[in-house]
């Protein structure tokens, strides 16, 4: 799979509680969710991923609550990828569990910039920033995890695994 | 000590840390946040009935007694679940509590349990030496329809506490402290192991308050070894046989801290970080338009009883609302037996019904633009308790009461 898009770009520890603030917890609908998502910390968020829809963080991206509305919220947003340096636990397991592509990497982190339009070859391991012209390689998942990813999301994955029983 | 819970918990002698497992749950638990969005999951997947009505564990307790049409909406659809499913352990408004106060005190949770939840507070239940950890809506749909759920093994880090606590140091003060000496994703991933003489002093209360805030480092599990205070607080709750795990003497740890607690003071996590701890006493000109003793982290009868014992034939400042929620029913009513609440009444806070609700800027206490408050419980990101330029300073119960006597950041020295 390839995701060719430009980048939204934030800094350390973007916590859940600004991408989704707790007071928009009282819906699940994934709509509405998105309207409010990183409200808190970037008003223009929505107008942005109109246009550009792969964020990049620093360390700790998604730390706090457990809240799944989180990735719901950034992927109902448009949003094809998150890439960081570092992603808290629970926001990690519950990106690869709803399909959104969450990928680690320091050195991509570091080095590419707001606005920079990059291909992402998931399957290929690679991230090209076309607009620095610099490819990086990214670390492929254990196979247990690239199997939740192939079915679509945990809920498939088990569905399918009950199914084959 | 976590390592070998989940070697049990997948049938195997031994699992290798960084290894991907598929491992049984003792217990299952969500709430009135999560538990919506992994009830619809849990029907897309398709099993029909949950692996086990004794071991899915329902409380709604954010948003309740309901605070909006919402929320009222949501929790009739969490009960019509729990009620459909015949789950035996639903607590309703009335019997429900904060649920990481709710489950211990209810004897459900035993050493060596593998326990997940979706709320990221989860990791409490550590201080009874179970590998306990939050997780999604969607881990908790699929551990509902089979029993069970993926796990990293994580590697662990060590925290030997030495010396002695100083006056009104709780586990809150260690925890706080910790979480500065290491930082938020100090423990990203891993698995944190707490021991030493200074903690196996700590009361039951102040060990669950350390494990809670495990997260606030990044952690998966917060654990502590099983000692007699432990096995004293199961007696009186729990009827379930239980195996203890402990650490080999041998075992290999990421890092060890050694942590001296005879330097350690009253702590406050100013904003918007967990781990920007300070010494209390440095932040006396902070003033404050609001303080809350309560929450998973600190609502517990040991925490009322040091707010009640600093409130005691004081009035709280004029300038601020201080709101106390006991976080269970049961240690509502030994406050009320113990006299603390009319304490709290006469020194001028409002006393809630158990909710989660301030802690998250649900309800029972939001921010407004410019406000500040201190604050018992877990997080103080931006927003977290209101308005986006509000701003919370997360302490102990001592220095929350003290505070709210003085209206700036205070500590108990100052005011009794």
């Amino acid at each position: 799979m390839i995701i060719k898009e430009r980048v939204i770009k934030y800094g350390d520890n973007v916590n859940t509680d600004v991408i989704i603030p707790a007071r928009y917890l009282n819906t699940t609908d994934e709509n509405e969710l998105a309207l409010h998502c990183f409200e808190d910390l970037d008003s223009d968020f929505a107008e942005k991923a109109k246009e550009r829809k792969i964020i990049v963080a620093g360390s700790n991206f998604g730390c706090g609550s457990s809240r799944e509305h989180a990735p719901l919220a950034i992927k109902a947003s448009g949003i094809k990828a998150v890439i960081a340096e570092s992603f808290a636990r629970i926001f990690f397991r519950n990106a690869i569990n709803i399909g959104l592509p969450v990928i680690t990497s320091g050195e991509v982190s570091d080095l590419i910039e707001d606005g920079d339009e990059l291909e992402v070859d998931l399957s290929g391991g690679t991230i090209k920033d076309i607009t620095k012209n610099k490819t990086f390689e990214i670390q492929p998942f254990p196979d247990f995890i690239q199997g939740i990813i192939k079915s679509g999301g945990y809920v498939n994955f088990t569905r399918d695994n009950i199914k084959g029983k | 000590m976590a390592q070998k819970i989940l070697a049990s918990r997948c049938g195997r002698e031994y699992v290798s840390e960084g290894e991907i497992i598929n491992a049984d749950v003792d217990i299952v638990l969500g709430n009135d946040i999560t538990l919506p969005l992994a009830i619809e999951e849990f029907n897309k997947i398709g099993a029909g009935r949950v692996f086990d009505t004794n071991k899915v564990v329902v409380v709604p307790d954010h948003f309740t007694p309901n605070k909006d049409i919402k929320s009222a909406s949501q929790c009739k659809f969490v009960r019509e679940f729990a009620r459909n499913q015949n789950i035996k352990n639903y607590f309703e408004v009335g019997k429900m509590g904060i649920e990481h106060a709710l489950l211990p005190e209810q004897g459900l949770v035993v050493p060596g349990d593998l326990i997940i939840g979706a709320d990221s507070h989860t990791c409490t239940y550590g201080a009874l030496g179970a590998a306990s950890t939050g997780v999604g809506s969607t881990d908790v749909a699929v551990a509902m329809s089979t029993g069970k759920v993926w796990f990293m093994v994580p590697r662990t880090i060590k925290f030997i506490y030495n010396g002695n606590l100083k006056d009104w140091i709780t586990g809150k003060d260690l925890i706080l402290y910790t979480i500065g000496l290491i930082g938020v994703d100090g423990a990203l991933y891993k698995s944190m192991e707490f021991s030493g003489p200074a903690v196996s002093k700590l009361s039951m209360d102040s060990r669950f308050t350390m494990s809670n805030m495990a997260i606030e480092a990044g952690g998966k599990f917060g654990i502590f070894e099983v000692d007699e205070k432990t096995e004293e607080f199961l007696e009186r709750r729990s009827h379930r046989d239980y195996k203890i795990f402990r650490s080999d003497s041998d075992a290999e740890y990421e890092k060890v801290y050694n942590i001296n607690c005879d330097d350690i003071e009253l702590q406050v996590a100013t904003p918007h970080l967990p781990s920007n701890a300070r010494n209390a006493a440095e932040l006396s000109s902070i003033k404050i338009d609001q303080v809350v003793i309560g929450s998973c982290t600190n609502g517990r009868i040991e925490d009322l009883r040091i707010a009640a014992e600093i409130l005691k034939g004081k009035k709280i400042s004029e300038n601020l609302r201080t709101i106390i929620i006991p976080a269970t029913q049961n240690i509502y009513l030994e406050a009320l037996k113990e006299g603390y609440i009319e304490i709290f009444i006469n020194s001028g806070c409002v006393v809630s019904t158990p909710t989660c609700g301030p802690c998250l800027g649900g309800h029972m206490g939001v921010l407004a633009e410019g406000e500040r408050a201190v604050s018992t419980t877990n997080r103080n990101f931006v927003g977290r308790m209101g308005h986006p330029g509000s701003e919370v300073y997360l302490s102990g119960p001592a220095v929350a009461a003290a505070s709210a006597i003085a209206g700036r950041i205070a500590t108990p020295e100052e005011v009794i």
